[in-house]
């Protein structure tokens, strides 16, 4: 319990992010299942409210970021070569933090008391005279535990990445991911303290009656919006960084080749860093701003489109100049290709102003941002689940389960939310909770609730296969899929020191050879006992794995 | 066929006058752009993993420079620049011979037209055939309003006047609905849109006046 350990608490942030994962994946089969038929009388709007409010909630707050930071936490002293992260005490009390906030939240929805006004909460739906209960102090206070818990994952991973990298690895020869994780972690220390802001406010109308967002007492409810997306904009790119971190690490493994383009893919995750914060009016064309000031915001929106593509060819790219192999992570890599880029593209629609005041607030947005999300992260996490689980259990894949389950979730993703781009053009506006039989959209809803049904079966299948590979898995030595990252040099599961002595890296820390360096790292106190065996080894106690050249 | 499909009269894809059609040619040039990047992409895919030799002479510069600079950047600079212009056409700017008030509550809405004239029945009357503002503001919470097949939709602000122009080729029942989540009535928030051939239309606002 008290366990201050990088890899036990990973573990503890991924178990129980996967776990809000679940509960927001059976909320979202509750949608659908009172969405499927028209004048449905499954659940009434009070219940339909809290519902649609806590998914959307638990899968951005409680499932994406700390799915990330758990993954960040447990595996980024691996691949930097350091024993723990900076500050242990700290991803702790981070720890404790989150689930606290996440359970008040999950608390109240049991008790039938969630908050109901969107997962956005606008203001005034969610101040006190539209919202008398105690539905949204349970959104403003839980949440703002959880992004306290976000705010020191972010610090810690900040600073570890700066001064726990091994002996020898300069920013210039860190993996790529360290990156995205660097620049990721940055975008947290800036983007979530307006929210935090804003939910104090928020708080601070509640309970004490001041006016912030008023406007019959001299306040603004677009404060709050301003406020919320301020965060909010660049939170979508604080889930895609990690991810697309982790193609960058899977892809180069599967195509047998490093990855293309270094300095470039660099150069963009730090423009997709400063971009995201000049975006966020994106989610704002219709509430009256004058229109040269949107066409800058739509301009940015349309801009944030060329470090992504720097990034899709790249990997692209790499494969297409590699020796490509298959194996079930790269499936999943196939799979985010196909449905993020559509959801680039859709992107790119909606930040055309005169095409977003038809789409916005439609099914259109819903389709767009769950195969942004769930192309952008979803995806990726199954790829990466299915590459670093036998590093966690020490046991490799057994693949009955993984190819079947891949396809149910690809064709019901796609069954569910590709048809949602047409239901929102043909004008069903989000988060109704029932809908008349006479708009032309029953169809199209039936077709969506049966793929989200197939989609569900999907995840049970990998939830399956891998509580199947937890026990019957083959053990294997290290370095199963010949990565040639720091991480496979630990062994597998590892010990809590990591490494019992520190690499020292002198090229690129993504063309190592961990099935070499990972045995001397172990048994190095053996070896800087006898000078001799180190040298006919050719490894140093401090281990330079540069003494086969390449 | 498809565009039978896509009818419906809350459709966006249905349009029914010049503004709401000029938005729906927009998506389909959208449209058609966006399906020949993504063959683009998942063709490249695709190649990379079945004929692994016939890209492995591109070279990293190409495939950076190419396909993360070249070809997004014209297309972008193309897009934004022609909705900039059709968004700037489709402003409420200049003279509209008529400007309708619309006030959104929980969970209703109603029109008010100019003098005072005209009936409060919840239904949006108008002109077919020549441009209408329509100057939105609520009275409690933040709704959204939207006609999809005579044009765009504005969110309606306590505090705040926003103005949207709509226009409809022919006389005709239309609807509308509350695009922005606005609490346990949100569902029900349709409104009806009848559009009267002007002379009819000036006789409904002088009728109601007497
Ligand atoms: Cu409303």
């Amino acid at each position: 319990m008290s366990s201050v350990n990088h890899t036990v608490l990973g573990k503890r942030f991924m178990v129980v992010a996967l776990t809000f994962f679940a509960i927001g994946g059976f909320l979202s089969m509750l949608i659908r299942a009172q969405l499927a038929t028209p004048n449905s009388a499954f659940i009434g709007p009070e219940i339909y409210n809290q519902i649609f409010t806590m998914h959307g909630t638990v899968m951005m707050f409680l499932f994406a970021i700390p799915m990330f930071e758990g993954f960040v936490i447990y595996m980024l002293p691996k691949m930097l070569g350091a024993r723990d992260m900076a500050f242990p005490r700290l991803t702790a009390y981070g720890f404790w933090c989150y689930l606290f906030g996440g359970s008040i939240l999950i608390i109240a929805l049991l008790v039938g008391a969630a908050p109901d006004s969107g997962w956005f909460m606008y203001t005034p739906l969610s101040s006190r005279p539209y919202t008398p209960g105690i539905n949204a102090d349970v959104w403003l206070l839980g949440l703002t535990f959880v992004e306290i818990s976000a705010v020191t994952a972010a610090i810690e991973i900040f600073i570890s990445i700066l001064k726990m990298r091994a002996p020898g690895m300069s920013l210039a020869r860190m993996p790529l991911i360290g990156w995205y994780m660097l620049v990721t972690s940055g975008m947290m220390i800036v983007g979530f303290p307006p929210l935090i802001l804003g939910a104090i406010l928020l708080e601070l109308e509640r309970a004490f009656d001041l006016p912030f967002f008023d406007p019959t007492r001299g306040g603004d409810p677009l404060l709050w919006q301003h406020l919320f997306w301020l965060f909010g904009h660049p939170e979508v790119y604080i889930i895609f960084l990690p991810a697309a971190g982790a193609l960058s690490t899977i892809i180069p493994v599967f195509a047998q080749r490093t990855i293309l383009g270094y300095r470039s893919i660099i150069a963009a995750i730090v423009a997709m860093g400063f971009l995201s914060f000049g975006l966020w009016v994106h989610h704002m064309f219709t509430v009256g701003i004058p229109h040269l000031a949107l066409a800058f915001f739509s301009a940015a929106s349309a801009l944030v489109a060329v470090p992504t593509a720097i990034q899709i060819f790249a990997w692209i790219g790499t494969l297409a100049s590699g020796r490509p192999r298959w194996d079930i992570p790269m499936l999943y890599v196939a799979g985010f290709f196909c449905v993020f880029v559509i959801g680039g593209l859709t992107g790119v629609m909606l930040a055309m102003v005169p095409f977003n005041t038809q789409a916005h607030d439609s099914y259109f947005v819903v389709a767009h941002l769950h195969y942004v999300l769930v192309g952008g992260f979803v995806f990726p996490m199954l790829a990466g689940i299915y590459h670093w689980m036998p590093h966690i259990s020490g046991r490799q894949s057994l693949y009955r389960l993984s190819v079947p389950a891949f396809w149910l979730i690809f064709i019901g993703f796609n069954l569910t939310f590709f048809l949602m781009h047409l239901t929102g053009l043909m004008g069903m506006p989000r988060r109704i909770s029932t809908y008349p039989s006479n708009w032309g959209w029953d169809w199209l809803n039936l077709l969506s609730s049966i793929g989200g049904f197939i989609l569900t079966m999907g995840f049970c299948l990998v939830l399956a296969d891998l509580v199947l590979q937890w026990r019957f898995g083959r053990r294997y030595r290290r370095d199963p899929w010949k990565a040639q990252t720091l991480e496979w040099a630990t062994a597998t599961p590892p010990a809590p020191y990591n490494f019992a002595a520190l690499p020292r890296v002198d090229r690129r820390a993504d063309m190592l050879e961990p099935a070499k360096i990972g045995p001397v790292l172990a048994g190095a106190r053996a070896i800087s006992a006898s000078c001799a065996m180190a040298s006919r080894k050719r490894w140093a106690s401090t281990c330079s794995p540069a003494s086969r050249s390449t | 066929m498809l565009l039978a499909g896509c009818s419906g009269e809350l459709s966006a894809l249905d349009p029914a006058g010049p503004r709401a059609a000029s938005l729906a040619t927009l998506w389909w040039i959208m449209l058609g752009g966006a399906a020949l990047l993504f063959a683009l992409v998942m063709v490249l895919f695709g190649i990379a993993y079945l004929r692994p030799g016939w890209l492995s002479r591109i070279t990293p510069m190409q495939w950076i420079v190419g396909g993360g600079l070249v070809l997004p950047i014209p297309i972008l600079v193309l897009l934004t620049g022609a909705a900039l212009v059709l968004g700037e056409q489709l402003l409420p700017k200049g003279d509209a011979p008529l400007r309708i008030e619309g006030q959104a509550r929980q969970w209703a809405w109603s029109f008010g037209y100019p003098g005072g004239a005209g009936p409060y029945d919840g239904t949006l009357h108008m002109p077919a055939g020549e441009p209408v503002d329509i100057a939105v503001t609520s009275a409690d919470v933040i709704h959204s309003f939207w006609v999809p097949r005579l044009g765009g939709k504005i969110d309606a602000i306590p505090g705040h006047v926003n103005v949207i122009r709509l226009e409809a080729d022919e006389p005709g029942i239309y609807w509308g609905q509350c695009a922005e989540y606005c609490g346990q009535g949100h569902d029900g928030m349709q409104f009806r849109v009848e559009a009267h051939a002007p002379e009819d239309f000036a006789a409904l606002m002088a009728g109601a006046a007497q």
